[in-house]
């Protein structure tokens, strides 16, 4: 129902930035998703926008309004916590109306909004009940209850899911991306899980040291990331890195474990000689006898099943996690080839990508 | 946690337990009984001897207008000790679990007037206050106001019900303080976010969540103001001018030490101790319920 903007917003808790400069904005009804690691200031960018942390500099708008000073109650955005921070000496049905009632609307009003909203997850039989005597997903529910039945121009989610078990998960998470996209809010929602990110998102935000190193569709990040960081934090397992060298005018890398491998999407800017660090996914390198082949000693291997990951290192001793859904080969050394279409680029200084020109 | 410590034999758990016995039975139950069987007798006016009564003692005193008068006087006195001592108790703690700069300086301050003993504090406000000479009465005097605690029964009142919430408030503070600080934060500020603010949101949300500590700090409170403040109104008024400052315990000790009306002073004794057991009952089920 309305737009957000940040405008380089930043925060410092007396000596410590934890968020440099952050810029974003929402499309209306859009879903961006905050990941990163822990510690990085995904919360601390949600209660900025919330108004619960006041930033050290930077704009905060609102549906186009600069909202950056006013006061968390005046914002109209709703937020679920990840305790849920139910009040737990009302009803299910009083804590949803709660906001209503602020809001100044009348006794029959309210009532039939909590009911439409008690309807629509599941909440009816409970409205009597007291926080405490209700389930871990309950609660959740009523979390979520109590932030739809006002109609806010913004949610906000700080990991709302993550108190629930695994299984649970999967189906509320899908429920909330029906109820949003549904109700047309426009929604920041936090998680360190990547699975619920790539899921949930329309767009997704990776946070790395109070930075965000990414801004894009949860396909794009994972197609084309950004820094290394993105590449290792998004996909399971983590991204493989070896070490190359530039060569033939940046029209091809030569391995540090062996082979050149040809670039198919075009050549690079950088000088021949230059260090670059080649990425390429588990579940991209081949078992392939060739003469690119490299040597893979596995150490290990984790059968999940529909997959077994080998876990080893190449010759000059790069640690490789590769990807079979076939039957897992029991040999200690197996030869692997890496697609070159399927390799990324990074500048090892930097960690940022390297597109061809 | 529970925690149990096993001692081969009983000499040494006896040895341990004894001197909390003996402090029992010497100081409480030996008094108690005495107090007992003296409500029950009358005693001749030279104090020579004395005779079984049965139940007239406490006829007597549910008949004495004086007797009334001291009831209600104790029952406004609880009323207007509990309120003012709870109320400042918990302004001053929301304050100081606002506070950020100086927090640590202002709760220790604050728990000061605890550690006073009552009969100082008494004299603290002697000084402040003495009719001829204490320093707030001259300055009283300079702005017109004629006070004189001694000879006024109402400024006399006001002033043991002020000292004896001004001790209780820190007792409170802390409660109070440690009860705040339990909220938890993301509770207010979701209730934030819903809209509230200011003096509703504290009415709304954080005053019912302080509940438990309100109903235990009521009945501590009410005993303090009823039981523990002999000492302190004492050394002030000692109950005058007149009756005007004279509760309940201010009136046992009256009557049966000065007036000598032993048998009505311990018939009054077991009625205070009827009225704390009571109090207690309700604390101690309240307190177990929610530690079960
Ligand atoms: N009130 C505060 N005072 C000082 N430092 C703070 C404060 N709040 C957060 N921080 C610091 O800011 C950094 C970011 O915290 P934040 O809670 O935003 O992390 P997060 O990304 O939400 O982590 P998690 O995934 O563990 O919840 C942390 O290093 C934290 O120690
Ligand atoms: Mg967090």
């Amino acid at each position: 129902m309305a737009t957000l903007e940040l405008q380089s917003l930043q925060k410092t808790f007396g000596a410590t930035t934890v968020l440099h400069g952050i810029d974003l904005a929402l499309a209306d009804g859009e879903m961006l998703v905050i990941v990163g690691a822990s510690g990085c200031g995904k919360s601390t960018l949600l209660r900025l926008v919330a108004g619960l942390e006041s930033p050290s500099a930077g704009r905060i708008l609102l549906d186009g309004a600069d909202i950056t000073d006013r006061d968390p109650s005046r914002r109209d955005i709703a937020m679920v916590f990840q305790n849920y921070a139910l009040y737990p000496h009302m009803s299910v049905f009083d804590n949803m109306g709660y906001g209503l009632k602020l809001k100044g609307l009348d006794r029959a009003t309210i009532k039939s909004k909590i009911e439409i909203a008690a309807e629509t997850l599941g909440l009816t039989p409970l409205l009597a009940r007291k926080p405490r005597e209700l389930s871990g997903g309950q609660r959740q529910r009523v979390a979520m209850g109590r932030a739809i039945v006002r109609e806010p121009k913004l949610f906000l989610f700080d990991e709302p899911l993550s108190n629930l078990d695994a299984k649970l998960r999967v189906q509320v998470r899908a429920d909330i991306r029906k109820l949003q996209k549904r109700l047309n809010i426009t929604s920041l929602y936090v998680t360190h899980d990547q699975v619920e990110a790539m899921t949930l998102a329309d767009r997704l935000i990776v946070m790395h040291q109070g930075r965000a190193a990414q801004i894009a569709t949860p396909i794009e990040v994972f197609d084309k990331p950004a820094t290394m960081y993105v590449a290792s934090f998004i996909g399971e397992p983590a991204m493989n890195f070896c070490a190359a060298t530039i060569t033939q005018n940046g029209r091809a890398a030569k391995l540090d474990a062996g082979p050149e491998l040809t670039f198919t999407a075009g050549p690079r800017t950088a000088p021949d000689g230059t260090k670059i660090t080649l990425g390429i996914r588990a579940q991209h390198a081949t078992i392939a006898s060739g003469p690119n082949s490299i040597p893979l000693a596995v150490e290990f291997a984790e059968p999940l099943g529909s997959e077994t990951l080998l876990h080893g290192t190449l010759p000059n001793t790069t640690p490789f996690t590769l990807r079979v859904t076939s039957p897992a080969p029991t040999d200690h050394t197996i030869p692997i080839e890496i697609p070159p279409h399927h390799i990324h680029v990074f500048d090892p200084t930097t960690g940022t990508r390297m597109d061809p020109a | 946690m529970e925690r149990r410590t096993l001692f081969a034999g009983w000499m040494l758990p006896a040895v341990l337990v004894a001197p909390q016995l003996a402090i029992t039975v010497l100081f409480f139950l030996l008094p108690a009984w005495r107090a007992f069987g003296e409500s029950v007798r009358a005693t001749d006016a030279f104090g020579l001897n004395s005779s079984f009564v049965g139940l007239a003692n406490f006829a007597e005193l549910f008949q004495s207008s004086t007797y009334q008068a001291a009831l209600v006087r104790t029952f406004v006195f609880c009323i207007a000790v509990t309120c003012l001592a709870m109320g400042f108790g918990l302004l001053l703690a929301s304050f100081a679990n606002r506070a950020i700069r100086g927090a640590r300086v202002y709760r220790i301050l604050l728990i000061w007037p605890y550690a006073i003993a009552p009969a100082i504090a008494s004299v603290i406000f002697v000084f402040l206050l003495q009719p001829q000479i204490g320093l707030l009465t001259n300055l009283f005097g300079r702005l017109g106001l004629d006070f004189n605690y001694a000879t006024h029964a109402d400024q006399a009142f006001l002033l043991v019900i002020v000292i004896a919430a001004w001790k209780q408030v820190s007792y409170n503070f802390i409660f109070y303080l440690a009860g705040l600080q339990s909220v938890p934060r993301s509770v207010i500020e979701a209730a934030t976010l819903d809209g509230a603010r200011g003096f509703y949101r504290f009415r709304t949300m954080i005053f019912p969540l302080l509940a438990p500590t309100t109903f235990f700090l009521i009945i501590v409170n009410i005993v303090y103001a009823a039981f523990d403040t002999f000492a302190l109104i004492f050394a002030l008024t000692a109950g005058g001018p007149g009756t005007a400052t004279e509760t309940l315990v201010v009136k046992v000790y009256r009557d049966g030490i000065l007036n000598l009306d032993i048998g009505g002073s311990a018939a009054q004794s077991i009625i205070l101790m009827v009225i704390i057991i009571g109090l207690t009952t309700i604390q101690f089920r309240y307190t177990g319920k929610r530690a079960g």
